[in-house]
């Protein structure tokens, strides 16, 4: 598969290939419609959960649910803040979620670039094994791990989160596909020009990879900003939580008493993962879609 | 090491090389560099591969071995392991909590790719349908918004929406008069829950693979059906799905591999719960391993499941033979 095909394939400014003369079983209107019920449907919960965050907790449950809160208030948040280092948490995640995105883009870069242009020895057995490792879910091999990690010292260490993390199968098949779709000729010419493998890394074909690395470092991003089994499993001081592992002892303490301080809780945690839904839309969205066809 | 020293020609072929070497036929300096270069490249390659080779070996490939060779010891991590043999699979398999939590996720699976599959490819047709490109945006971002969601969070969201007396689930079906559902307090209805707390998370995922395969097929084929008089769901039936196919086996593929990994639903929402009417293979493993320390059970268990989703899968590409139609 192409970068050029991997980026159309998703891309909105298409006509819709059913357009113009095609005549679909349902009016335009119903269909509209219909869509829209379901756009409102899947987004219910989250604004359900945005409003009540703002409600008392004496109207949290009401019914039928206010959108609009009667009497809208940041209690809820301020909750929060004094139920649970939300801080140290939001800390630990972004520490965690930077540095394997950073670390992902940095080895995912140079094994796809190594696989796509240079050549050597077992290439292909050893780019069959990155690609069979693809296959292996992660809560198949947790217990290994889990003791790998304890014998190095890196239980309740988010170190043990991160280096784990690194190497990435999928990262990895992205860029070597990324790659493959630059031009050969560039490499070519600036070798004639006396440039050794490394500078024609550096300067040729590095600085037009970024694209690539984008999508790479969005999903990185977006999984483990999310992540709960591994940390669930590997981080057991208060300290070391990130969000996720927060929020849900947040409910685990609270009961159903404050709900709202819980959605609130829920509603601070989401913010970054929608900032970057938002201003990385595509590239997440080209990422997601590729992860599937080339599984 | 020198980069300068000039080595023999290396006995494989090396098409770059190759191919510079004709240009520059007869001059020997430059010969001499490329062969430095030969080896530049080795050496890169070397450095590049290194972070990805070693820890994907070191946390893949090792922990797959040491699941298989744990599954056959008896260790609790405070006394030293000790030889079990087959005995941990005869426990397991004999293990009611086990064998209840391998139906459990066998159902939770068919029901959420179905519901996710069915979902997913109605809107994307129904996406794909005329209308002005803003809204087309507006709907996809929609379908998708929940993928980007924590599972551990919005399922504590879920706990509340699926709430028995309070939840505004409940009270969305009371007004088109459907009694109250007790969701998450009878077996059937907490399977419902983690299912629909699940699929609505995921669906967004075969989605966005529909929307990609319906734009890759081409324009004329539905043109051509329209002017054979086929029409709304025929037309889709007839054509629309054996042209999707591919898709449709790749969206299954993934959906059934992550659906029988499903974790944080049932764990926040059920607690496998009531009873062990949610509990999942996936939570079997952690409750085996990291609450009971039996290192050796939980491993059985994984390579369990690791054999079942082979399993699977395999299954799937042969029938795929005869469903799957590659234009």
């Amino acid at each position: 598969m192409s970068t050029s095909s991997l980026s159309g394939s998703v891309s909105g400014s298409l006509p819709s290939p059913a357009g113009s003369r095609i005549r679909h079983g349902l009016a335009p209107w119903a269909r509209i419609a219909g869509l829209a019920l379901c756009a409102l449907l899947t987004l219910g919960p989250v604004i359900w959960t945005v409003s009540t965050s703002l409600r008392t907790p004496a109207e949290s449950f009401d019914l039928p649910p206010e959108i609009i809160p009667t009497d809208p208030t940041v209690d809820a948040y301020r909750g929060v803040f004094d139920q649970i280092d939300v801080w140290l948490y939001a800390l630990n995640s972004t520490l965690v979620t930077a540095l394997i995105a950073v670390g992902q883009m940095v080895t995912a870069g140079l094994a796809g670039y190594a696989f796509a242009r240079l050549e050597f020895r077992f290439k292909k057995p050893l780019f069959a094994l990155v690609l069979a490792t693809m296959m292996v879910p992660l809560q198949v091999t947790i217990v290994p791990v889990f003791l790998e990690l304890k014998a190095m010292g890196l239980t309740d260490t988010l170190l043990g989160l991160i280096v784990p993390a690194f190497p990435t199968a999928f990262g990895t098949f992205l860029m070597r596909q990324y790659f493959l779709g630059m031009p050969k000729d560039l490499g070519e010419a600036a070798m004639i020009d006396g440039a050794g493998p490394w500078r024609v890394f550096r300067s040729v074909y590095a600085p037009l990879a970024a694209p690539g690395l984008a999508i790479v470092g969005v999903l990185a991003f977006n999984y483990h900003w999310n992540e709960f089994f591994r940390p669930l499993i590997l981080e057991t001081s208060t300290e070391n939580l990130t969000l996720p592992l927060g929020l849900v002892s947040l409910q685990g303490n609270l009961g159903t008493g404050s709900i709202s301080v819980v959605l609130a809780g829920v509603v601070l945690s989401m913010i970054p993962a929608v900032v970057v839904f938002v201003v990385g839309q595509r590239p997440l969205r080209e990422g997601i879609t590729s992860a599937g066809v080339n599984r | 090491m020198t980069n300068t020293e000039i080595r023999p020609v290396p006995p494989e072929p090396v098409p770059t090389r190759k191919t510079r070497m004709a240009r520059d036929a007869g001059k020997a300096s430059e010969s001499a560099a490329a062969t430095a270069r030969t080896r530049g490249t080795r050496l890169l390659a070397v450095l590049f591969l290194a972070p990805t080779v070693v820890g994907i070996v070191v946390f893949t490939v090792v922990p797959i071995v040491g699941s298989v060779v744990l599954s056959l010891f008896q260790w609790d991590v405070i006394e030293d392991p000790r030889w079990a043999g087959a005995a941990n699979y005869r426990e397991i398999l004999t293990d009611s909590t086990v064998l209840i939590s391998f139906r459990n996720t066998l159902v939770f699976m068919v029901l959420a790719v179905a519901l996710q599959l069915l979902i997913a490819l109605v809107l994307a047709i129904t996406v794909n349908g005329r209308m002005p490109t803003w809204l087309r945006s507006v709907f996809r971002s929609a379908f998708f918004f929940p993928l980007v969601l924590s599972a551990a969070s919005i399922s504590v969201v879920m706990k509340y929406l699926f709430n028995q007396d309070f939840g505004p689930v409940n009270w969305l079906l009371g007004t088109v008069g459907i009694p109250s559902v007790p969701w998450l307090t009878s077996e059937n209805g907490a399977m419902a829950a983690v299912i629909l707390a699940y699929v609505w998370q995921q669906f967004g995922f075969s989605f966005l693979l529909f929307v990609g395969g319906l734009n890759n097929i081409p324009k004329e084929v539905h043109e051509a059906a329209s002017l054979d008089g086929a029409s709304g769901l025929r037309k889709h039936l007839a054509i629309t799905l054996p042209l999707l196919s591919p898709t449709l086996l790749v969206a299954s593929v993934v959906g059934i591999i992550n659906a029988l990994q499903v974790f944080e639903q049932p764990y926040v929402l059920t607690a496998g719960g009531p009873g062990d009417s949610t509990r999942t293979v996936v939570m079997v493993i952690y409750e085996t391993a990291f609450e009971q320390l039996r290192f050796g059970e939980a491993s059985a268990v994984g390579v369990l499941l690791f054999v079942l989703i082979m399993a699977v899968t395999a299954l799937q590409f042969r029938l795929s033979r005869r469903y799957v139609h590659y234009q």
